[in-house]
C-alpha cells in the first residue's frame, strides 16, 4: 500500500502540520513518497521521494496549477490514497483532485478504524465511518487528528512541472489584524460564546473575568457579529492560548475552537447541552444556563 | 448576469442525533431544520450583489433534498433570490459529496450561471466537497473559504482565510464557484413584506432521477457517537449546588483563586 503525501509550504516555510502525513501513513501501515510545491531551501526532514515543483514558479496558490502537479505526481508514483491536510490548502485542493482522478473523497478523517476511516460529522458531536470505493482514493486529515513524525535523512528530489491556465490569480497575502489585549499572556481568560445569545449579555461574562482577574476571549460567531472585535477571538483563526484557566461560556466546542485552547491548564465549560463537544476537553462541565449560573458565580466569588 | 446559490438545509446542532433504521445517518425524528450557517453568508453575498447591479443579475436558489428543504428555498426568496429550484430527493443523506454536485452541476449546465455561491461546508456532513467539486464538474474557477468578496468587470477578487488569521488575495475569472466562510457579511433577517413577496416566487420541482447520473464513490459504514475521552466532571442539578461546588474544584484543582 502507498500513500502520496501533500505537505505544504507558505510564505517559503515548510509548515509543520505536513509532518502529521507521516505519521497517518505509520498508523495505515502505508509505503510513503511526498509532493511539495515549495523549494529546495524548505525541504521536509524526511528520506523518501519528494516530487518537488519550484514555489517561485508555480506560485504558493494556484489551484488549477497545483492539481496539475498532484496529478503528474500521481501518474508516476501510483499511490493507493492520495493524502492531504484538511487546511486552507488541503480542503481547497483535495476536491479538484479527487474528481479529476474520478476517485473518492474522505474529507477530516481523525482515526483509521476496522473497515474504514472514522471521521466526524454534526458539528463533531457524531463520528461517520465511510470507505471510499476504487483504487485510489483522496483522504484529507483533521489537524491534530494524528502525531507529526519526522523522518530521518534527505529526500530524493523528482522535480515536476506543469502549467496553469489563468483563471484563478494569487495576488498576495494580507497579514493578520493583531489588535486589543494579548489573550496568549493572560493566566485566566473567560471566553463568551453565541450561546451568551445576544451583545447585551456580554457585560456578564465580562464581569465573570474581571471576578477572576482574567482577561475576555470570544469564540468566532460573537465576533463575526461584531459583538466583539477581532483580537478577542481563540481559535485556529484567532489568538493560541494556554491560560491556567479557561472559562467557555455556551461554546459548544468545534475543533477550530479547541485548537486554539485545549493546551489550557484547566477547562471550565458552562453549556446547557450536556453532549456539546466542549465536553471532551473540559476538567469540569457545568449543565446550566449560562446566563443563569454565570451572574451567580460571579456573586459567590466576590463574597 | 446569471447567478446560482446552494443552499442546504441541516438539522439544529443542539439537537441530539441518534442513527436511524440504514445505521448510516440520523434519524429525522424531533430534529428542527434550517439553513446550513455558511449558506446563509452565500445567499447574503448574492443578495448584495444583485442590490449592487442595480438588480440586473437573476438568482436562483437551488437545495437537494425531502419536501422539507423547500422551507429553506423560502428563506432564501424572501432573502432577495429570485426563484427557486427545488431537486426533490427523499433520501439525500444517502448520496455521498460527489453524487450531490454531480446532480447540482447536471442542472447547472444547460443554466449558464456566471457565477455560484456555496457554503464552504455543510453543519451536518461536513465534507467540503460539494462546492470545489462542482466547480471541477462545471469546469469553472474556484475559490474556498471566502471572507470577503468584489465584483467588477468581469472578475471576481475574493479574501481567502488561511490560518491564523492571514488572508490570501485571489482573483478569479468568470465563470466562478465560490464557497463562503463564516463572517463573509451580516445575513439579513427576511422582513415581513419580503416574506410575502417570497410567496409569488416560483419554485420549479425536478425529480433527482432527472439529474443523477452518476454512482457513489464513497461507502457509508455507519453513523456513531464519538468514543468518550474526556473523564472530566459533569455538574448538574441546583444552581447554588452547582456554584459551590465549581468554586471548590477551582480551590483544589487550580492555583487562581486566592
Ligand atoms: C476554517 C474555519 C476556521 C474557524 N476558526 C474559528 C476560530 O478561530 N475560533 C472559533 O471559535 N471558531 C472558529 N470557526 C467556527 C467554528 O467551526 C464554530 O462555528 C464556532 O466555534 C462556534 O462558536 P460557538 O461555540 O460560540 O457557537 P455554537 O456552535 O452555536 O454553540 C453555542 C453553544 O452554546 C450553547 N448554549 C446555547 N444557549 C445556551 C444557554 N442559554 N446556556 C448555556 N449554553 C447555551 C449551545 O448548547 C451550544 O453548545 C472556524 C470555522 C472554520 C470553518
Ligand atoms: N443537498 C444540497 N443541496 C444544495 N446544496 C448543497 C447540498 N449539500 C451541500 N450543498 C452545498 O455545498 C456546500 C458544502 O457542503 P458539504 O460538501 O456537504 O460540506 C454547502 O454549504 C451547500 O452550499
Amino acid at each position: 500500500m502507498k500513500a502520496l503525501l501533500i505537505g505544504e509550504s507558505r510564505e517559503g516555510k515548510l509548515l509543520e502540520h505536513s509532518y502529521e502525513l507521516l505519521g497517518f501513513a505509520s498508523r495505515l501501515g502505508a509505503g510513503t513518497a511526498m509532493f511539495l510545491v515549495g523549494s529546495e531551501a524548505a525541504l521536509p526532514s524526511y528520506g523518501g521521494t519528494v516530487y518537488l515543483a519550484d514555489a517561485a514558479k508555480c506560485g504558493e496558490y494556484n489551484p488549477d496549477l497545483h492539481k496539475r502537479l498532484v496529478l503528474a505526481a500521481v501518474e508516476r508514483e501510483k499511490p493507493d490514497y492520495v493524502v492531504f491536510m484538511h487546511s486552507s490548502y488541503g480542503w481547497d485542493l483535495a476536491p479538484r483532485v479527487a474528481v479529476a482522478l474520478k476517485a473518492a473523497q474522505v474529507t477530516e478523517v481523525v482515526a483509521v478504524v476496522e473497515g474504514g476511516f472514522e471521521r466526524p460529522c454534526c458539528s463533531q458531536k457524531m463520528r461517520h465511518k465511510v470507505n471510499p470505493a476504487g483504487a485510489v482514493a483522496v483522504l484529507t486529515l483533521q489537524v491534530g487528528a494524528f502525531p507529526g513524525e519526522m523522518g530521518a535523512g534527505t529526500p530524493q528530489l523528482q522535480p515536476i512541472d506543469a502549467e496553469g491556465d489563468g483563471r484563478v490569480v494569487f495576488q498576495g497575502y494580507e497579514p493578520a489584524v493583531r489588535k486589543g489585549v494579548d489573550l496568549t499572556k493572560a493566566e485566566v481568560i473567560v471566553s463568551a460564546g453565541r450561546g451568551i445569545g445576544k451583545k447585551e449579555n456580554l457585560p456578564v461574562i465580562a464581569e465573570l473575568a474581571r471576578a477572576l482577574r482574567g482577561e475576555l476571549g470570544a469564540s468566532r460567531p460573537v465576533v463575526d457579529s461584531g459583538w466583539l472585535d477581532a483580537g478577542s477571538q481563540v481559535g485556529t483563526t484567532g489568538q493560541t492560548v494556554s491560560p491556567k484557566l479557561y472559562v467557555a461560556c455556551g461554546i459548544s466546542g468545534a475543533i477550530q475552537h479547541l485548537a486554539g485552547m485545549k493546551k489550557s491548564g484547566f477547562v471550565v465549560a458552562i453549556n446547557k447541552d450536556k453532549e456539546a463537544p466542549i465536553g471532551e476537553v473540559a476538567d469540569v462541565l457545568v449543565v446550566a444556563d449560562v446566563m443563569q449560573f454565570v451572574p451567580a458565580l460571579t456573586a459567590k466569588l466576590a463574597k | 448576469m446569471k447567478i446560482l446559490v446552494c443552499v442546504k438545509q441541516v438539522p439544529d446542532m443542539e439537537s441530539r442525533f441518534r442513527p436511524d433504521t440504514t445505521g448510516v445517518w440520523f434519524a429525522e425524528t424531533d430534529l428542527a431544520f434550517r439553513v446550513n450557517e455558511y449558506d446563509e453568508y452565500a445567499i447574503e453575498q448574492a443578495v448584495q450583489l444583485k442590490e449592487r447591479l442595480g438588480g440586473e443579475p437573476e438568482l436562483t436558489v437551488l437545495s437537494v433534498g425531502p419536501d422539507r428543504v423547500v422551507e429553506a428555498i423560502k428563506k432564501a426568496l424572501s432573502m432577495g433570490c429570485d426563484r427557486g429550484v427545488h431537486v426533490l430527493d427523499g433520501s439525500p443523506q444517502l448520496k455521498d459529496p460527489w453524487q450531490i454536485a454531480s446532480i447540482i452541476a447536471a442542472y447547472a449546465q444547460g443554466e449558464g450561471f456566471d457565477l455560484v455561491f456555496t457554503g464552504m461546508q455543510s453543519l451536518d456532513r461536513g465534507s467540503a466537497q460539494v462546492g470545489v467539486s462542482l466547480a471541477e464538474i462545471l469546469n469553472c474557477a474556484c475559490a474556498t473559504t471566502i471572507v470577503d468578496f468584489e465584483y467588477g468587470d468581469g472578475t471576481v477578487t475574493v479574501k481567502r482565510e488561511l490560518e491564523g488569521g492571514v488572508k490570501g488575495i485571489v482573483r478569479l475569472r468568470l465563470p466562478a464557484v465560490v464557497t463562503c466562510q463564516l463572517g463573509l457579511n451580516q445575513p439579513r433577517y427576511p422582513t415581513l413584506p419580503n416574506i410575502m413577496k417570497a410567496k409569488k416566487k416560483e419554485i420549479r420541482t425536478i425529480p433527482v432521477a432527472e439529474l443523477l447520473h452518476e454512482e457513489p464513490r464513497t461507502l457509508l459504514e455507519s453513523f456513531y457517537s464519538p468514543a468518550k475521552k474526556g473523564g472530566g466532571i459533569v455538574l448538574e442539578g441546583d444552581l447554588a449546588d452547582q456554584v459551590d461546588k465549581l468554586i471548590g474544584i477551582l480551590k483544589e484543582k487550580t492555583t487562581v483563586l486566592r
